[in-house]
């Protein structure tokens, strides 16, 4: 029987603990046209290997074949300047952008 | 009605003109963005781009339809995962003459390789993880395989250049490599080390269709001739007013020509403000200068491998290079006179005849 609180689901778990990606133009088309994506991974670049692990036509877009952070792309949690290593909890909302670059 | 495949810093621009009338700017792609090489596959007609973007990383794009609309990524342009390296850019593709094969060449010194038209490649691991690799050095552009020359009939025999690794052949479709480089000889480097040398700065190569065993190169000091299928080189650079330059041309009619465009060996510009193709008819035995139409005073032109292609053979020869000043110059008849098929383009890095 169920009670009148909904209960918790494996699911529901996993989604707290995600951070919330956002993608766009190229990168959106990619991902098959979601721009919002949920994420789970502690730092930038755990998270960035499991999107690409999730939506492999993303592969070599953001993280090149060392893992490395391609050197112009700009990865903001939560609207500030985040680097490889910084640390992402659930809720965080990612943003993964081109850099302001040109010639 | 020819068509020119110009890759720029800027983007690609398609030019076309019918005979006799002027070349027209009919398509842009890629707007802004690095496009290295781009080609048609004369089979299928697919159009292919290799575009470094300064954000995403280097692929290969291809279309089926007009070069302004939609374009796809094409799959498997990457080097393993969690190693040590990454692809920069894409040189050059080829396709094989029977149309079952393309190969695509990049930097670090990586082949690709596809059999189901451009649509998804391989990474050629013979090559990638060849032993002497660690001993492979890359020149101002990188560690390039900017040179791809299948053998006419017979895909599993290829010819590579890299720079700086020399010259790669194969007789069994890339699982084994072996080098060709006995007569190149490195002036960079101290005598000593030049019999033993790897690290050998091949500019381009190209195979003779109408006899395969014969290829043309011009090397970062020497432009040399095998007819041995690449195993050994000589010298032809003699007659020539400089014997550095990047790019070479052959009329697929005639095994005996090439066309080369010599540029200074201390600034690698057109010599003394002056533009010349220099062609031979005779193997490399004698060298004739080709300039009526082109600049013959203040122009300092910097001519990269990729941008001096050919249409048609024979009588009907082509002739197109393109400048990093963002001019092309073109000719109908041989090399014989010279027009301005366009200027004002972004930096060129490439020129293809599409048809």
């Amino acid at each position: 029987m169920m009670s009148g609180n909904r209960r918790r689901t494996s699911r529901d778990r996993m989604l707290a603990d995600m951070a919330t990606v956002r993608l766009r133009g190229q990168l959106e088309k990619l991902a098959g046209g979601g721009s919002e994506h949920e994420v789970q991974g502690t730092t930038v670049t755990e998270l960035l290997k499991e999107l690409e692990a999730t939506h492999g036509a993303l592969e070599g877009w953001i993280l090149d074949e060392r893992g490395v952070l391609r050197r112009h792309i700009n990865v903001f949690v939560n609207g500030e300047l985040a680097e490889p290593n910084t640390a992402v909890s659930a809720g965080d909302k990612i943003e993964i952008l081109p850099a302001i670059s040109g010639g | 009605m020819t068509e020119l495949l110009v890759g720029t810093r800027k983007g690609l621009f398609v030019l076309e003109a019918t005979p006799g009338s002027d070349f027209e700017i009919v398509a842009r792609a890629f707007e802004g963005e690095p496009v290295d090489y781009a080609m048609r596959e004369p089979h299928s007609g697919r159009l292919f781009a290799a575009v470094t973007s300064p954000f995403w990383g280097p692929r290969i794009w291809y279309t089926d339809g007009p070069p302004d609309g939609d374009w796809q990524s094409a799959d498997g342009v990457l080097l393993p995962r969690g190693g040590d390296t990454a692809l920069k850019r894409i040189w050059v593709i080829v396709a094989s003459d029977d149309g079952t094969r393309m190969w695509a060449g990049g930097d670090p010194g990586v082949l690709f390789e596809s059999r189901d038209n451009g649509t998804s490649w391989e990474l050629n691991r013979a090559l990638f993880e060849h032993p002497t690799r660690e001993r492979w050095k890359p020149d101002s552009g990188g560690l390039s395989v900017h040179s791809i020359a299948p053998w006419p009939g017979d895909p599993d025999r290829l010819a590579l250049a890299i720079s700086a690794a020399g010259i790669w052949l194969t007789d069994d479709g890339g699982r084994t490599w072996r080098h060709g480089n006995e007569g190149i000889v490195a002036e960079y480097l101290p005598e000593q080390a030049r019999g033993t040398a790897i690290d050998l700065c091949v500019h381009h190569i190209e195979r003779a269709q109408g006899r395969p065993e014969r290829l043309f190169m011009q090397f970062h000091g020497g432009v040399y001739r095998s007819d041995d299928a690449g195993e050994t080189w000589v010298d032809i650079a003699a007659g020539l007013p400089s014997n550095f330059g990047f790019p070479v041309v052959l009329d697929p009619d005639d095994p005996d020509s090439a066309y080369v465009i010599p540029v200074s060996t201390r600034d690698r510009v057109t010599p003394d403000g002056r533009v010349l193709v220099w062609e031979t008819r005779d193997a490399g035995a004698t060298w004739i200068a080709r300039g009526s139409g082109l600049p013959d005073r203040d122009a300092y032109l910097q001519i990269l491998r990729q941008s001096f292609d050919r249409g048609g053979a024979g009588d009907e020869l082509e002739l197109y290079f393109g400048a990093t000043s963002g001019e092309i110059f073109g000719s109908r008849d041989v090399g014989r006179t010279w027009f301005g098929v366009a200027t004002r383009l972004p930096a060129i890095a490439s020129v293809r005849v599409g048809r």
